[in-house]
């Protein structure tokens, strides 16, 4: 006659918290195992998701809309009309969170005192704000107001290479569609900083109609760059852009405007499994290592039970309840550490200390961790089937026990 | 159910290179309601025997049949549900379970058979009451003596009324008053209820309330001779 689940489980629970001293040990265990996992996985996909979402507003966008040779030749020759018609509609469509149609070309910055190459971006503000350019990186001045502000935003990477200053004016050189030089002289009213020194040295903002107008374009525009929900997930509208976009335009993903975004990504997605799977093995031996421990050193008291008329499979589900209940509280007490030790960081975590470099690979060096709630159901199925699986050797050997050699084990 | 017969019972252990021979054909039949007494030397065979019987060990051979269930042909789960219905167990140091009180240990067996507390508690009370430990039924076994382990392990073998009693020096650890309070316990039981009582001991007291006593040497049977029991049961 096999014990009724309900005994085995007062057994089980009663036998726990009698050894509370061997309990709480298996128990912290099991709760530093669940944490690091929780935790160093949410680091690694705050690292993953900082480099992309970093890269992306680089970039910036989800996607983009070209002329076909765009890509080979970022010159104002290759521009294409603004969105109108089907591909505005697709562009308002769900999970496109915004859009910002652009003037993007190559040009020559002066100051009085230098000149550099940098990359002119004409912006509708109110559109580049939701898309390609964070407010909250404008270190002094303010941010253009209209698409037909004069004004110029600057880095201020590029600020100290012109040896320059807020409110000073600048030329700004390009050739426009005829292979006519095109300058404008601009005054610099906003100055930005960002995590590449780059990124700030490279990138000009002016009003999209004053560069449109300086460059001789009419309404032309260089590309569209599109922000979705998810940068994992474009499925739900991006098929209907490049449909709605046809073949005279050229639509990509970010995958692949940016190739090495797209490799560093998967390296990052490895590197994050190779550490999950590490500490998934040495939680498994934590717990195969605490739960024979603790068989053996109650090898007399089981050989007794047996003795006394449990059955050898009664005391394999004990075994396997008392690690059950072990990996229930385990679970929630790792969850809520995680929640605990996780929330107060995410303003994010400043690694620029032990992260010399990191700039390069586009890493942010503030580390924003990402605790995702199916991550933490993730993380707890696999603990509690591999909390399972692995106490079930040391339940197999307690249920095997030769009761009379049990019984005089001193 | 409670009668007992082994025949050709052999048991060797392997200590080194050393054979030690634990039961030598052995052959022996007790019946329903006897109160047999193993005596002998230490190594005699009287615990290996008594394994053999409760299904603990497994002999190498010969044949052990309790009623009309065949022991050394029973599988483990059934040798444990008959340990479980039918046998009570004392053993020779206390095997008290430690992390359980005197009252858990003694109802553990009624818990295992699945009874509700409303019957297991006053029966456990009941019996450690009996065996002198009114008031001690919270303490675990760290916090009672040497004699009153073994006092709750007597209670645990009998509490469930099991139709054999296997006890391995029941009362080698008890005073003279307790001992013999102890046998009482188990003569009045074995009239009672009729109750089989097969006890392993050294002590010429105890052996004085058997009504058959069994002397071993050398895993072997070398005496078996039925006695009127010199002390009766009190009262």
């Amino acid at each position: 006659m096999s014990i009724p689940l309900k005994i085995i489980s007062v057994l089980a629970w009663r036998n726990l918290w009698r050894n509370y001293r061997r309990t709480s040990i298996m128990l912290l265990a099991i709760v530093v195992g669940v944490w690091a996992m929780i935790f160093m996985n949410a680091l690694m996909i705050g690292m993953v998701d900082g480099m992309v979402k970093g890269g992306i507003r680089n970039l910036p966008g989800h996607a983009q809309i070209h002329h076909p040779a765009y890509r080979d030749d970022p010159s104002v020759v290759n521009n294409m009309p603004a969105p109108a018609g089907d591909l505005l509609k697709a562009l308002g469509s769900d999970g496109v969170l915004g859009w910002s149609a652009r003037v993007r070309v190559p040009a020559v910055i002066s100051s009085e005192r230098d000149s550099r190459g940098v990359i002119l971006l004409g912006v509708d503000p109110v559109r580049e704000a939701g898309v390609g350019f964070d407010l909250s990186d404008l270190v002094d001045g303010r941010f253009l107001e209209a698409a037909d502000d004069t004004g110029l935003v600057v880095g201020a990477k590029l600020l100290q290479r012109l040896e320059t200053r807020l409110g000073k004016r600048v030329v700004v050189m390009s050739q426009d569609p005829h292979n006519n030089v095109a300058e404008r002289g601009f005054r610099i009213v906003g100055v930005y900083s960002a995590e590449l020194d780059s990124q700030e040295e490279t990138f000009i903002y002016a009003g999209r109609e004053t560069v449109q107008k300086m460059l001789e374009m009419g309404s032309a525009i260089s590309e569209v760059a599109i922000l979705g929900q998810d940068y994992r997930d474009l499925s739900v509208w991006y098929p209907a852009l490049e449909q709605a976009a046809g073949s005279g335009l050229e639509v990509r993903d970010w995958r692949e405007l940016d190739a090495f975004l797209d490799t560093m990504l998967g390296v990052q997605d490895g590197m994050a499994l190779v550490l999950i799977v590490i500490i998934f093995i040495a939680l498994s031996f934590g717990l195969v290592n605490t739960m024979v421990m603790a068989v053996f050193e109650r090898i007399r008291e089981i050989g007794l039970m047996q003795a006394l008329g449990m059955r050898p499979s009664s005391i394999l589900y004990q075994v396997l309840v008392e690690a059950f209940i072990l990996l229930v509280l385990g679970l929630v007490l790792g969850n809520l550490l995680a929640l605990l030790t996780i929330a107060p960081l995410e303003s994010g975590i400043d690694i620029s200390g032990i992260a010399d470099g990191a700039e390069m690979f586009g890493m942010s060096t503030v580390l924003y961790p990402a605790l995702r709630a199916g991550d933490m159901v993730m993380a707890s199925v696999i603990v509690m089937v591999l909390g399972l699986l692995s106490s079930f050797l040391p339940a197999w050997r307690a249920a095997h026990i030769n009761p009379v050699e049990a019984i005089n084990k001193i | 159910m409670s009668s007992v017969s082994c025949k050709d019972l052999s048991k060797t252990f392997t200590q080194g290179d050393e054979i030690i021979v634990g039961l030598d054909q052995v052959s022996i039949n007790i019946e329903e309601g006897s109160f047999v007494c193993l005596s002998g030397p230490s190594g005699s065979g009287k615990t290996t025997l008594l394994n053999a019987i409760g299904g603990l060990d497994k002999p190498d051979g010969g044949e052990i049949t309790i009623g009309e269930q065949r022991v050394d042909q029973m599988r483990k789960a059934e040798l444990a549900d008959m340990r479980l219905h039918n046998i009570g167990f004392v053993f020779q140091a206390y095997n008290l379970i430690p992390v359980l009180t005197a009252l858990e240990n003694v109802e553990f067996v009624m818990q295992v058979q699945g009874r509700a507390v409303a019957e297991r508690r006053p029966a456990a009370m009941a019996i450690l009451e009996e065996v002198g430990l009114k008031g001690m039924q919270d303490r675990l076994p760290s916090q009672l003596s040497g004699g009153q382990q073994q006092r709750v392990a007597v209670a645990r073998a009998i509490v469930s009324k099991p139709t054999l009693v296997l006890a391995d020096e029941p009362t080698a650890n008890l005073d003279t008053k307790t001992s013999a309070q102890l046998m009482d316990l188990f003569v009045e039981l074995n009239e009672r209820r009729r109750v089989t009582f097969v006890i392993a001991t050294h002590d010429p007291r105890i052996m004085a309330y058997c009504k058959r006593l069994i002397k071993m040497q050398d895993g072997k049977i070398v005496a078996d001779d039925l006695q009127q029991p010199a002390i009766a049961a009190a009262g």
